[in-house]
């Protein structure tokens, strides 16, 4: 559905993008994990025909980027980082004015503005201006707005950011309402591992301009080597305990009183492991995230220290009227 | 082919008529940008109008009925080149972002944008107009229809120049102060406030660049039945300068960039 192939983009001397190559299947959630500053936005960006690539190229539902933005455009859905709707218009209005920029003839465009504000649970207050809503509520009608027009993929750029935990789990139920019932490929880009490893079939780390890996969330993690159980002594370790007699062990790492050791499944093997074992003061057990992998990978955790603004920062900003 | 034509043509009228229709919508409900612009031009009608009105002037009529088609300009001139500013909140809200990602042209953008600056510098000029017939001018139809001819060619042209100087200036603060330069000498050397038939060479000169000019000159023509040249001499030069100024527009919308 789409190829990436070794996107370089330039700011004078900064590489935004650093040679950048992929694919995403048809029909599948693909995420872009990293931190702030990491060139996510930036490649949405160029995927979505707004910025032209320093070199490199890429298709999108078969159309050439750099050839036939129009054509990209027709088979795209965007929803931008900071919300792009008119607040002075109502949700409905909003909903309107785009149908009509993407030609859905007249027939149809009452029964599809319906259709989608249902779809993300604002009919009830589709005639509200739009300054009216809360934030959630402007990031689903964005949703809506992007799906107007049966997009074959769409891009969700950080869609849970500046939201509240309640809003970021609604937020979640309806991008998989989506998947089920649009039959579209999307593409998020977060910096919440846990939303990545909740929603993505397959992720890219993405940090400096690079993808580091890419694979499933619970292929990555195995990468890891397994999950991680932590067992500390009242004394010494027992030297006489050989951990490693286990197959369902893949390492083990001894250091003063602790025994690290990492195991499958923790939660079928856990009792086998410390069964007979004496002096125990503390067992911890933890199933690797994605963090940790990517602090294996990259060596830096996921919280960028990048400026970007958010969007209330923004909104607060700019918001005189 | 024709069934392509028809149906790409029926979609670039939609999308015309999508960035129009937000414009107005957007202009009808805030209430104070109408109340706001409306004020200046009355208070110069009246207060210039009647001030310099009381020093018997040797200009052929009144003196508020002298600059009454000067003050119509004036409210096209301000509304329509500041209605440019749009553009750069349309950018900071990443409005432009939504509409730059929909398969539309950049010419079409610009186009529909201008079209809906337009209108709201008709509903202005609508009200000036109203005022006018408490000063004790009549329109007839033909007047009415040179009037309403005039005013949308000059707030064409002149959206399309504040459209213009908004591409490529991303700070509000910025556009206000470059405009105000712009703004000023087209409103001031348009012979708004004075007749121009016996001015020095100089300042001559400069009225005659003036594309304001025209303007005020064809709209004295029709009303007072006043003017220094013949309104179809105006009316080609008006064209002349808003097929330029809309050229220019759309190149730099072609350029402007989206993120």
């Amino acid at each position: 559905m789409i190829i990436v192939k070794n996107l370089v983009k330039k700011y004078a001397d900064f590489k935004a993008l650093n040679g950048l190559s992929f694919e995403v299947n048809e029909n599948e959630i693909f995420g872009l994990l990293g931190p702030n500053g990491a060139g996510k936005t930036t490649l949405i960006h160029i995927l979505a025909t707004l910025l032209k690539p320093t070199e490199g190229g890429a298709m999108v539902n078969g159309f050439d980027i750099l050839h036939n933005a129009i054509k990209v455009r027709q088979s795209i859905g965007v929803v931008f980082q900071a919300p792009s709707s008119d607040d002075i218009l109502t949700g409905y209005e909003n909903l309107k004015v785009h149908a009509l920029l993407y030609g859905i003839p007249r027939k149809i465009r009452e029964k599809r503005i319906s259709e989608v504000l249902q779809l993300v649970g604002l009919e009830d207050r589709k005639d509200d201006q739009v300054k009216k809503y809360s934030g959630g509520m402007r990031r689903r009608l964005e949703i809506a707005r992007g799906l107007l027009h049966h997009p074959k993929v769409f891009f969700l750029d950080e869609p849970t950011l500046g939201l509240d935990p309640k809003s970021r789990e609604s937020m979640w139920k309806y991008i998989k309402k989506i998947v089920r019932e649009e039959k579209v490929t999307i593409i998020l880009t977060t910096h919440y591992m846990e939303e990545a490893d909740m929603l993505c079939d397959r992720i890219g780390f993405i940090t400096n301009g690079k993808i580091i890996a890419l694979d499933s969330p619970s292929k990555l993690k195995q990468e890891i080597g397994g999950d991680i159980v932590k067992i500390t002594f009242s004394g010494d370790v027992p030297l006489d305990r050989e951990f490693t007699k286990f197959d369902f062990v893949h390492k083990v790492e001894r250091k003063e009183n602790t025994v690290t050791v990492y195991i499958d499944e923790v939660n079928s093997n856990l009792q086998m492991l410390v069964k007979d074992l004496n002096g125990v003061q503390t067992i911890e057990y933890n199933k690797p995230t994605l963090n940790d992998v990517f602090l294996k990978l990259s060596g830096d955790s996921l919280s960028g220290d990048s400026p970007e603004g958010g969007f209330m920062q923004r909104y607060a900003q700019y918001d005189k009227s | 082919m024709l069934n392509t034509i028809n149906l790409n043509s029926r979609i670039v009228l939609g999308q015309l008529y999508a960035l129009w229709l937000r414009e107005v919508k957007v202009f009808l409900r805030e209430r104070s940008r109408l109340v706001a612009s409306t004020f200046t031009p009355l208070l110069w009608l009246f207060v210039i109008g009647s001030g310099l009105g009381s020093t018997n002037l040797q200009i052929g009529t009144d003196y508020e009925k002298f600059i009454f088609p000067g003050i119509i300009c004036m409210s096209v001139i301000f509304t329509s080149v500041f209605f440019g500013s749009y553009i750069i909140w349309d950018r900071k809200f990443d409005f432009l972002k939504s509409v730059m990602v929909a398969p539309s042209s950049r010419t079409t953008v610009f186009i529909g944008k201008t079209l809906g600056g337009m209108t709201t510098s008709l509903f202005q000029v609508a009200i000036v107009l109203i005022v006018g017939i408490a000063l004790g001018i009549n329109y007839d139809a033909m007047t009415l229809l040179q009037i309403l001819s005039i005013v949308l060619i000059l707030s064409f042209s002149l959206t399309s120049l504040g459209l213009t100087f908004g591409s490529y200036i991303e700070s509000l603060e910025g556009f206000q102060l470059i405009v105000s330069f712009v703004v000023f000498p087209l409103f001031f050397l348009s012979g708004a406030l004075f007749p121009i038939d016996n001015l020095p060479a100089w300042l001559k000169i400069i009225t005659l660049i003036d594309p304001a000019t025209y303007s005020v000159d064809a709209l004295r023509n029709t009303i007072l039945h006043l003017g220094t040249y013949s309104f179809e001499h105006d009316l080609a030069i008006l064209l002349l300068f808003t097929l330029v100024i809309t050229l220019v527009g759309i190149f730099s919308f072609r350029r402007m960039k989206a993120v």
